[in-house]
């Protein structure tokens, strides 16, 4: 197990004006963890996810990136380039509306190469040839390489997203509600196969979901978010078999049993 | 002998916020140890906390005060204080559980569920497989059933996968939640000889076990969970 993280993160906090996104958060990711962030709708997930990716630039506070050269950079003060960079590469992020994260007017295959080609791949084949394997490991069936993610189920895109994301082998996912709006047995699939990547390809992962049964599945970690706040965070399976927090409480409590 | 497992003067009480805040005290002061090579059995009346203070020492649940103290590659890891990474190793190297019940993933096979923890150790995984091949074949799960998602099973075949899950690796201590509950006899009596091998491997066992006849076989010694039990202030 390596002995330093991936991403230290201290005092992150987002004001929109006067209005509180999310405030003084602070935690460490390591690299193969997967950790989850829930809460209801405006409890500040997103903003936090925003604001750990550098999509937002947080009000104060700083999150620190180790890069591949054993660098630790606070990610705030990268210029555009070397952002879009670790972006494109070191990092995925899939959003929870495919048309996000995918371009929907360019084949398969071209949205799985457009990743590959931003960090140097020029040799045609060699790029569809890890098109297609990718399409494999997302089960998508080899004959629509050549076809566009509109004529694409919704379960389809995001496993396409999920492939473009990962095919320059990041070692940070940023996930945005991945399986929202999937109805349930196209969620159970997509979860299985993100569950199985992440454990293959070692790889750090920050889920936002609303899901409880989403984050026990995926998370070794979680965090309760309300207002803005960290609530409760601590081991997953821990949080939701002995929930202290009254929130916590209601949330766990709330789950439909089957 | 080895002390494997030391709890000392842990306590745990519930706070239900959802109920007005009522304070549900479980156990107070429980205090014992496991030496490696034995068994041993908690015992007392259903409620008395002894899934409760399992759980505990599985990190599952938080703990009010004490200490839980696991030989951790040589060396004592307090549980009860440690962060969640920590907790995560210790469940990979040196603790293991089997539940009472199963928590099933979609679309992944019985013999899968079985390898994993070796999978997750680093162990190559056909060798895992080949392992966990064995542990079903003995425990007497149809073959047919072993690449199919165990979410169907029956509970007595769900619990036979969960035994083989949890059996399945070499670690120090590994801690059972009623294992035979929804076993015929003939695969209790396969149980009872697994538990007798860990125990010749130098593994500490802890347990729950309302079959007597179960509970006469492999324990060592029985914790009266009842000594336990909190004080109701008023």
């Amino acid at each position: 197990m390596s002995t330093e993280p991936l991403l230290k993160v201290d005092g992150l906090t987002k004001y929109y004006g006067s209005r509180l996104g999310c405030a003084d958060v602070s935690f460490e990711l390591w690299p193969g963890e997967v950790l989850a962030i829930v809460g209801e709708s405006g409890s500040g997930k997103t903003t936090l996810l925003n604001s750990l990716s550098a999509t937002l630039e947080p009000t104060s506070g700083q999150t620190l990136y180790q890069m591949r050269d054993g660098q630790w950079r606070n990610i705030y003060e990268l210029s555009e380039a070397e952002r879009r960079f670790l972006v494109r590469t070191d990092w995925g992020f899939v959003h929870q509306n495919p048309a996000d994260g995918l371009r929907m007017t360019v084949s398969a295959g071209a949205n799985v190469g457009e990743r590959l080609m931003a960090v140097g791949d020029r040799h045609y084949g060699h790029i569809r040839e890890t098109a297609l394997d990718w399409l494999g490991r997302v089960e998508i069936a080899a004959d629509r390489i050549d076809d566009q993610p509109r004529s694409f189920s919704g379960g389809m895109r995001q496993r396409l997203q999920i492939a473009r994301n990962l095919v320059t082998g990041p070692r940070l996912v940023f996930m945005d509600e991945p399986t929202g709006g999937l109805d349930v047995s196209v969620q159970a699939r997509l979860l299985d196969l993100l569950r199985g990547l992440v454990g293959e390809l070692g790889l750090a992962a920050i889920v936002v979901t609303h899901d409880l049964a989403v984050a026990r599945l995926l998370s070794h970690r979680m965090m309760v978010m309300k207002d803005g706040h960290v609530i409760e965070a601590g081991l997953t399976d821990r949080v939701l078999d002995d929930p202290r927090e009254p929130y916590t409480q209601l949330l766990v409590s709330s789950i439909l049993q089957v | 002998m080895v002390t494997a497992l030391s709890v000392r003067n842990l306590a745990k009480t519930f706070t239900m916020h959802l109920r007005d805040g009522v304070i549900l005290p479980v156990v107070d002061n429980v205090d014992f140890e496991v030496n490696a090579g034995e068994c041993v059995v908690l015992g007392g009346p259903s409620g008395a906390g002894k899934s409760s203070i399992l759980k505990m020492v599985y990190g599952n649940y938080g703990v009010d005060a004490g200490s839980i103290v696991i030989q951790h590659h040589g060396a004592p890891v307090d549980l009860a204080t440690a962060d969640p990474r920590t907790v995560l190793t210790l469940r990979r190297d040196s603790i293991g559980y089997v539940s009472q019940f199963l928590r099933t993933v979609p679309r992944v096979s019985a013999l899968d569920v079985v390898a994993e923890p070796l999978v997750i150790r680093g162990v190559d995984k056909s060798e895992a497989q080949g392992r966990a091949r064995e542990l079903l074949a003995r425990l007497n799960l149809p073959e047919r059933l072993w690449s199919l998602p165990p979410a169907t099973f029956s509970g007595g075949e769900q619990q036979r996968v969960n035994i083989a899950r949890g059996f399945i690796t070499d670690h120090p201590v590994l801690l059972l939640d009623e294992p035979t509950a929804s076993l015929d006899a003939t695969n209790r009596a396969v149980v009872v000889a697994m538990i007798a091998e860990k125990k010749q491997a130098g593994v500490a066992l802890l347990g729950i076990f309302h079959d007597e006849d179960v509970r006469s076989q492999v324990a060592d010694r029985i914790v009266d969970v009842t000594v336990f039990a909190p004080r109701i202030a008023a």
